[in-house]
């Protein structure tokens, strides 16, 4: 076992370099051949592997189509192998997106090698991002790298939408569209705002050429970078690891990276750009080919953007389409504007949470120790909140075609998910802090009580007991391994000169936030050993 | 002129007149009206067929459309209609209809081709509407699909989703997949716009048009139409594509992950 002594090492310039390359690279476990680091063994410590991997292959499958894509929305007459498109008018992004398709040799799969794989980016991220936030892996000192890595899923977001619109389809048409009138619901901004982006009216000549840049240099580069410095700080800071014997704060326990991880990380991109490739040459993506070119004229029902676009759409979808005429006879939008708005917040909020712990805790310590999500009731009750929230706006987002494959009213769905859009999320909250708790409770019995063994006792009397085994030390200290924080107290209510002490409506609002995570309602004292023993001496034979 | 003028008191002119009339008459008709032998017989037979209709009629459609096809409160009436309806309706087992609800739901049909038509000559003589359209009018194949394609986009997708794989309209209304459905009840559905389908006549869209946008429908949406990229997902878009990303493609990236993961003999041992 390796055990790293100093957390806080500046890279050396060794490491920069072999960073920045393997940014470039992917080559994730050469580029640190050379360094003993350890990396703990966690199949959820392996979701960021999927990211890198998953941005790797977009990347390269990106490079191969920009070999062939025209950016322009020069007009043209199609005149090709694609039989069905033959004679319509339609912009050059879209004819090179057939030919690309059809002529290219290899072209189609790697449109849809690209396309799944940025499906599969997102959700990665997204899945990674909820290993972080219920381990409670981004508190000190990784609340950077948590922003880092926020930035990159918002990035990802943009850089699909940008790519999902540049093939100039009737569907990606239409996402483009909605964008505009998203932007020109802005109140005072929005109309120059849209003239700015778009050059002019809708749809102008610009938006394509423009959107190209964004999705090919711009968003990548930036991207590129953010993920270096990710990397580099994951690496700088050691990767945390659940609790067990032998782990400490101040240790990680794991393979080293020469041989085994590099080994390991070399074969899993390759399954990773396996599995991908599988699902791209055998299932369609984005079949651009039947949707047509897009004209500001016709629209297509079931017109629904990717997937991590999908809690905006329904947004869009479950808000009434309010509007006001003021006075001055401007137009207020408040169908678009309010969902814009929570668009906009929702993100920060998330962005915004580990000093929003650090704040409530106010522990200035380092962790390296994730948390088993039970242990932290009321933080893993808002993260499944949160999704049972997005999962709610993602109904609404596909609420036409759940209406037509379930057989439902398309109303009654819009009214549930409107309605659910305020009730699940604290239903659910509650729900998972019950279940959190119950764990805890079932954790404690067990170092308390043993574990039940399933064999039935009759004492002479005649009752029947279940035997306990008591657990081995190692789970013992798993299990009792983690800290609990101790709710704030409100303090006295006058200081030491009997004059009434004044506390600030953000204190109050502290110690009640802490009495909610902290307090009783939050968490089950873990048992202390002077528990164990009395317990233990007690009745030693169960 | 001159002749023809003096003659015209002649004991014959009135007869003569009355012949050219008579003949010039007959050959209007025989112009004009399709009055030959052959005809009389179809007509004969028409008269049949609307007669065995109207007994089809009374039995299984005058409790709810009337028994002239007036209509009643439990349908609407008939009266103009045309044959195309009928065909249509009767012939996707949209009618009879069972039980009121949101739309008529297809239904396996309850009637042969014969007693469709028998059905449709019968609603036809009840007052002129659309009538069924010949082979020649809706075969795809003589469909321009790339055309077709435009038009549908323009006309169509707004409802029925870019190939015809259907959508949803307003409280449980919803615009049907068209795969399957033969290419004459697709010509129909047009002619006669069924419940909340807006009708497209000649006015607004051709014969022409209609083949093409079949000839379109029969590229895309049928058991001919080719996936060049693999499987189609429904040919639903991004939710279907989003689901699968999840469900199939990320599920066994973690599965591949916890496999790599829990390979791991050489760590433990140290
Ligand atoms: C249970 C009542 C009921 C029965 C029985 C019934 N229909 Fe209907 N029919 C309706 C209703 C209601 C509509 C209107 C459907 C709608 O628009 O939602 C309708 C519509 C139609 C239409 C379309 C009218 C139009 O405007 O295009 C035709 C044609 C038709 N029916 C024919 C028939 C025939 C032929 C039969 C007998 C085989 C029949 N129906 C039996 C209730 C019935
Ligand atoms: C306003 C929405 C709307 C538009 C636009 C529309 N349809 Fe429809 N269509 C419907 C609805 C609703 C039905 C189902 C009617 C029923 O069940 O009686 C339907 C039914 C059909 C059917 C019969 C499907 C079946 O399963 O039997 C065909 C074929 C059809 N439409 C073709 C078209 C074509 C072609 C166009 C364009 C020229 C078009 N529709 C435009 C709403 C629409
Ligand atoms: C381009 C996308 C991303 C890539 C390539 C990436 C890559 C990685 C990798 C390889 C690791 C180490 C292994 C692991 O813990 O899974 C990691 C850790 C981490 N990531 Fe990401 N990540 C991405 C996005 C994100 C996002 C969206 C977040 C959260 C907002 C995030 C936050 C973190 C944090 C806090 C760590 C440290 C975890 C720990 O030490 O336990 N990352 N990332």
């Amino acid at each position: 076992m390796a055990t790293a002594t100093d957390s806080r090492r500046p890279a050396s310039k060794g490491e920069k370099v072999a960073d920045w390359a393997d940014g470039r690279l992917g080559i994730y476990g050469l580029a640190k051949a050379n360094m003993r680091k350890i990396f703990p063994d966690h199949w959820s410590f392996m979701l960021g592997e999927i990211c890198l991997y998953s941005f790797i292959i977009i990347i390269l499958t990106g490079v191969y189509l920009t070999l062939f894509f025209k950016p322009s929305m020069a007009e043209l007459v199609y005149d090709g192998s694609y039989g069905p498109m033959n004679g319509i008018h339609m912009t050059e992004a879209y004819a090179s997106t057939l030919d690309i398709s059809f002529d290219v040799r290899g072209g189609l799969l790697v449109r849809q090698i690209h396309h799944w794989a940025a499906l599969i980016f997102i959700a990665a991220m997204a899945v990674h991002m909820m290993r972080v936030f219920f381990t409670g892996a981004f508190r000190k000192p990784r609340e950077i790298n948590w922003l880092f890595g926020f930035l990159l899923l918002v990035l990802g977001c943009i850089a699909g939408f940008t790519g999902y619109s540049l093939p100039d389809d009737l569907l990606s048409g239409t996402g483009v569209r909605f964008m505009q009138g998203a932007i020109m619901g802005m109140p005072l901004v929005g109309t120059y705002l849209a003239m700015f982006l778009y050059g002019g009216e809708f749809p102008g000549d610009d938006v394509i050429p423009r959107f190209f840049s964004i999705h090919v240099l711009l968003v990548p580069g930036i991207m590129l970078g953010l993920l270096v410095a990710h990397l580099i700080l994951v690496f700088y800071h050691k990767h945390t690891q659940f609790a067990g014997p032998g782990r400490t704060n101040k240790n990680v326990v794991g393979m080293p990276l020469l041989p085994v991880y590099m080994a390991k990380a070399g074969g899993f991109f390759f399954l990773v750009f396996g599995v991908i490739t599988v699902i791209a040459g055998a299932v369609t993506i984005n079949p651009i080919w039947v949707l047509g070119p897009y004209r500001p004229d016709q629209v297509s029902t079931g017109a629904q953007p990717d997937w991590y676009m999908g809690w905006t759409e329904g947004m869009i979808r479950m808000m009434p389409g309010w509007e006001w005429v003021i006075p001055t006879g401007h137009t207020i939008n408040f169908g678009v504007f309010i969902p814009l708005m929570v668009v906009g917040v929702i993100p920060i909020a998330i962005a915004l949470y580990p000093f929003f712990e650090s704040w409530l805790t106010g522990d200035k310590r380092e962790h390296h120790i994730a948390d088993r999500p039970r242990n932290v009731p009321t933080r893993t009750a808002f993260g499944v909140a949160w999704l049972s929230w997005v999962f709610m706006c993602m109904i609404g987002g596909g609420n036409d075609l759940w209406a037509t494959h379930l057989h439902l009213s398309i109303n009654s769905i819009t009214w549930f998910v409107r309605i659910g859009f305020f009730v699940v999320p604290p239903i659910v909250f509650w729900i998972t802090r019950r279940i959190c708790l119950g764990l805890q409770r079932r954790d404690r019995d067990k170092v308390l009580h043993g574990r039940e063994s399933g064999i039935i006792k009759r004492l002479p009397h005649g009752e029947f007991i279940e035997v306990h085994e008591p657990l081995a030390q190692e789970e013992m200290h798993t299990l009792t391994a983690h800290e609990q924080y101790r709710p704030l107290e409100a303090g006295p209510k006058v200081d030491e000169n009997g004059v009434v002490r004044k506390q600030g409506v953000v204190e109050r609002v502290r110690t009640k936030l802490s009495k909610n995570y902290f307090g009783d309602a939050g968490q089950i004292p873990k048992p202390t050993a002077e528990e164990y023993r009395e317990v233990t001496s007690g009745h030693g034979h169960h | 002129m001159k002749k023809l003028s003096v003659r015209r008191r002649h004991p014959l002119a009135a007869l003569v007149v009355l012949l050219i009339a008579l003949a010039a008459t007959g050959g209007l008709y025989a112009t004009f009206a399709p009055a030959d032998k052959a005809k009389a017989e179809e007509s004969s037979a028409q008269s049949l067929a609307i007669d065995e209709g109207k007994k089809l009629y009374q039995v299984g459609c005058a409790s709810c459309h009337g028994t002239g096809g007036q209509g009643s409160s439990d349908g609407p009436s008939l009266v103009g209609v045309g044959a195309a309806a009928v065909d249509f309706q009767v012939g996707t087992g949209r009618m009879p209809l069972q039980q009121p609800g949101a739309q008529a739901p297809k239904k396996p049909v309850a009637y042969s081709q014969t007693e469709i038509d028998q059905l449709a000559a019968y609603v036809a003589s009840l007052g002129p509407g659309p009538a069924q359209p010949n082979k020649s009018d809706y075969d795809p194949a003589g469909g321009d699909a790339a055309r077709g394609g435009d038009l549908f986009r323009t006309n169509c997708a707004q409802c029925h989703n870019f190939i015809g794989k259907g959508g949803a309209l307003t409280h449980g209304k919803f615009a049907p997949d068209l795969g399957g459905v033969t290419p004459k009840h697709m010509y129909e559905a047009m002619e006669t716009g069924p419940q909340n389908m807006p009708v497209f006549p000649e006015s607004l869209l051709k014969q022409k048009d209609k083949q093409d946008i079949i000839a379109w429908l029969d590229t895309v949406n049928s058991d001919k139409a080719e996936e060049p990229g693999g499987y189609g997902l429904g040919g639903l878009g991004p939710v279907s594509e989003g689901l699968f990303a999840w469900v199939i493609g990320l599920v066994l990236l973690i599965g591949v992950a916890c496999w790599v993961a829990a390979h791991t003999a050489k760590a433990r041992k140290s």
